[in-house]
């Protein structure tokens, strides 16, 4: 069971002029755990998905053949189950037990036996709640053990993981690890972006080459140590491969922002998203992380800077070098075309900034109307800012390209460049690493530290602890709901943080978010 | 937030357990009963038997209200519209308002409509008031052979909904952080409106697709006959139900035509 057989195989997407895969020889044999590494392009994805039987020749132009366990995927579907990356569009019951049931129920087992089943699936990943718990009610790891479970449920031969880890949290991303390392009997192919957490699990990795066929095959260490240098300069994450640091070149600058008791409540939610938040300040000159497990308001806190939501109660405010004579209102109070140019902010979905239909027109699309183009006239300064935006982070080749088709890594440096094309002093991002590859990572850090060091602020709520390391000059760690150390009561701040009244100012690091102010923040205003 | 499809009722209580395919069944044959005529006897009948047995399912009356607003708003418009530019303006005045005089006509063709429009509804909110999608999908599936294709489906679409809200907000907070905003311009409003649904709708096919790929993988509508772990069985009861609804319909209607108030919509 689980044997997956390859030879001289090739795919070719309907409308392409590249082969995703070529030449491909490959043999995993019954219980082998295997991860699938090589550069963006190299047809990961692509290989999993004619694995699980979701990608037929009909697809495109097929050559050589594949097999699981001697046939052909499409009719070995039964035998595998695939983990993809969103957790959200792959849970499709409302109640828990009946999504692990929904893949049981596809495969024809008697309902007697399904029940059982579930319980025993739910039990080896480690779900921590009832059958009934609704599957709106998870957290991203227990999203992902819950997906975890249904995938093992039928009992696979063949588990295929589509990086399951890449859109959580570090501890998301741990209790998928544990889960997944209760699997037994299971031949297990993994894609994974950030692959040293996920060594322990492993036994064997397979290294394809973009051109075609396979570059290197067999245990993790061996591969890395003869390949490791070439594959970091391609952009893999390879374990244990140096990261570049980029501390600032000049101390701090002058104030941007300053948030004073800043509470968020949704409207109708039970309790605020962000609570009493008090003496966050933001230089210009200086990378300030934003950090803290979820569910503690991290996100909020960047729109909130961002001048995209108004406070519930508390308030940002600007300082003059920031907006001139704006800093008298807040952020959230400025016309749109105001705000732009002054605090930029770039969204953990780059697809939501998307407003144009080309990747230029992102670059001049903005605040105002453009200037109609006379003939003989001055060309538009916007043109050539765009211009040297796109060759800063790699576009140019792009100009011309829907920014919706572009790639994961190249819609991040996109929204990016959108973001710095109204030339704003202080940048706010929420989550810039998710899921890029190595390359992209450093340009990505490169790129802000210059921005950092040509006196811009830079805000970046983050995951991403060699992120932090790489760039961060201060920390701000957000504290769990209900641990705020709040007057009369015992501090109880998050593990690793020493109480310390306020941020401050002075760079340092692993600084609290300090007390709630003595005067409890207003319920609504 | 509250959550429009939650039941708001008793699960427990004796007709809110009926099978959910009987519940739709019920409210439809009902609900068909009533457009067929325009007079204020049958849906009069039809509603005070309703309200009757609105504690049978389980709702209190209150919470009943509090889902049903939007209901009376539209009554409400419908009476007002009515007084406003009513034809017929014969029969006792009641109150004269210069060009809008209620009459004692007036007053009974606005209480024939909200009648209707109440004894029309409230069978539909009930039936969603009290029941859970998911066994909702199962009976149609199991009990009257609704495609698993359809329903399943339409489950799993269901789930994303309150996705897109998010995403709609997101996308919103987005263009103005872009800075495009439409300010009082209302073209310029109608077309960043027109953009940021464009954006919604990209992510919401691709999602879409994700999850159907992700459905086919679990085997989902693979050709081979499915089980079902959850049991929606149709009993006695639930055909008592439905027989009792269909009663229900004919007596409203039988009365209306002895009181001679009967009315059709088609020929009268």
């Amino acid at each position: 069971m689980g044997t997956v057989r390859l030879s001289g195989f090739g795919h070719r997407h309907a409308g392409r002029r590249r082969w995703a895969l070529r030449g491909l020889d490959l043999r995993i044999e019954h219980g082998e755990r295997v991860a699938l590494l090589g550069p963006s392009g190299a047809g990961k994805s692509t290989l999993l998905a004619v694995l699980a039987g979701l990608l037929g020749p009909e697809a495109g132009e097929r050559e050589g053949t594949v097999e699981v366990d001697g046939l052909d995927p499409r009719l070995a579907r039964e035998r595998t189950a695939t983990v993809f990356q969103d957790p959200r569009s792959q849970l499709v019951m409302e109640r828990a037990g009946d999504d692990v049931a929904f893949g049981l129920e596809n495969r024809g087992v008697p309902p007697e036996r399904i029940w059982p089943r579930v319980d025993e699936v739910l039990d080896l990943v480690g779900f921590p709640h009832g059958r009934d718990r609704s599957t709106r009610a998870l957290s991203g790891g227990e999203e992902q053990r819950l997906a975890l479970a249904g995938a093992l449920a039928p009992r696979p031969g063949l588990l295929l993981l589509d990086e399951p880890t890449a859109n959580l949290d570090p501890d998301g991303a741990r209790l998928v690890r544990e889960a997944l390392a209760a699997v037994r009997d299971t031949t297990v192919l993994m894609v994974e972006h950030r692959i040293a957490d996920a060594l322990p699990l492993l036994d064997r990795v397979v290294v394809l080459e973009p051109g075609g066929g396979v570059r290197a095959d067999g245990p993790p260490e061996r591969v890395f140590a003869e390949h490791g240098a070439r594959l970091a300069a391609e952009g893999v994450w390879v374990p244990g491969v140096p990261l570049p640091r980029r501390t600032a070149r000049h101390g701090a600058g002058e104030r941007l922002l300053a948030a004073s008791r800043l509470t968020f409540r949704h409207p109708g939610a039970p309790r605020p998203a962000l609570d009493g938040l008090d003496g966050l300040e933001v230089r210009a000159a200086e990378a300030l992380a934003v950090l803290g497990p979820n569910g503690t308001g991290k996100s909020t806190l960047a729109l909130l800077l961002g001048g995209l939501l108004a406070p519930t109660s508390g308030e940002v405010t600007a300082t003059a070098a920031l907006a001139g004579r704006d800093a008298a209102r807040p952020p959230h109070r400025w016309r749109a075309k105001d705000l732009a140019p002054r605090i930029g902010s770039v969204f953990q979905e780059p697809e939501a900034q998307f407003v144009t239909a080309r990747v230029r027109d992102e670059l001049t699309a903005g605040p105002g109307r453009r200037p109609r183009r006379r003939p003989g006239g001055r060309p538009d300064p916007r043109d050539a800012r765009a211009g040297e935006l796109m060759d800063r982070l790699g576009l140019g080749a792009l100009a011309e390209a829907n920014p919706h088709t572009l790639s994961g890594g190249e819609q991040r440096r996109l929204s990016v460049a959108t973001a710095l094309a109204a030339a704003p002093r202080l940048l706010v991002l929420d989550e810039p690493t998710f899921g890029q590859d190595r390359r992209t990572w450093i340009e990505l850090v490169d790129l802000l530290a210059d921005l950092r060091d040509e006196g811009h602020g830079i805000v970046a709520v983050t995951h991403d602890p060699d992120f932090t390391a790489a760039l961060a000059d201060r920390e701000v760690r957000l504290p769990r709901p209900g641990a705020a150390p709040s007057p009369g009561a015992a501090p109880s701040p998050s593990p690793g943080t020493p109480p310390s009244p306020s941020p401050g100012t002075a760079p340092g690091r692993g600084r609290g978010p300090g007390h709630r102010p003595p005067t409890a923040p207003a319920e609504h205003r | 937030m509250t959550d429009p499809l939650a039941p708001i009722a008793d699960p427990a209580a004796p007709l809110a357990r009926r099978n959910p395919a009987a519940k739709l069944a019920a409210a439809a044959v009902l609900t068909l009963a009533l457009v067929v005529t325009l007079d204020p006897v049958a849906p009069g009948v039809a509603l005070a038997a309703e309200l009757l047995a609105a504690p049978l399912f389980g709702i209190r009356l209150a919470a009943l209200m509090r889902r049903a607003w939007p209901l009376l708003v539209s009554v409400s418009g419908a009476v007002l519209t009515l007084v406003l530019f009513a034809e017929d303006r014969s029969g006792t005045v009641l109150v004269d308002l210069g060009p809008f005089t209620v009459t004692t006509s007036v007053m009974s063709s606005a209480l024939a409509l909200s009648l209707r429009l109440f004894a029309v509804a409230l069978p539909g909110v009930i039936v969603l008031a009290t029941t859970d999608p998911t066994d909702l999908a199962d009976a149609l599936v199991q009990n009257a052979r609704a495609p698993e294709r359809f329903a399943i489906g339409t489950l799993a679409a269901l789930r994303l909904v309150p996705l897109l809200t998010q995403e709609w907000r997101t996308i919103v907070l987005a263009r103005r952080a872009r800075g495009i905003d439409a300010g009082r311009n209302p073209v310029a409003r109608l077309r960043l409106f027109a953009s940021a649904a464009f954006t919604l709708l990209v992510g919401a096919i691709r999602r879409g697709t994700r999850l159907a790929a992700a459905m086919e993988a679990r085997g989902f509508d693979s050709g081979a006959p499915r089980t079902h772990a959850r049991r929606q069985v149709f009993t006695r009861a639930d055909t008592a139900l439905v027989a009792g609804a269909a009663a229900l319909a004919a007596a409203a209607l039988t009365a209306s035509v002895l009181t001679g108030a009967f009315r059709p919509v088609f020929g009268g």
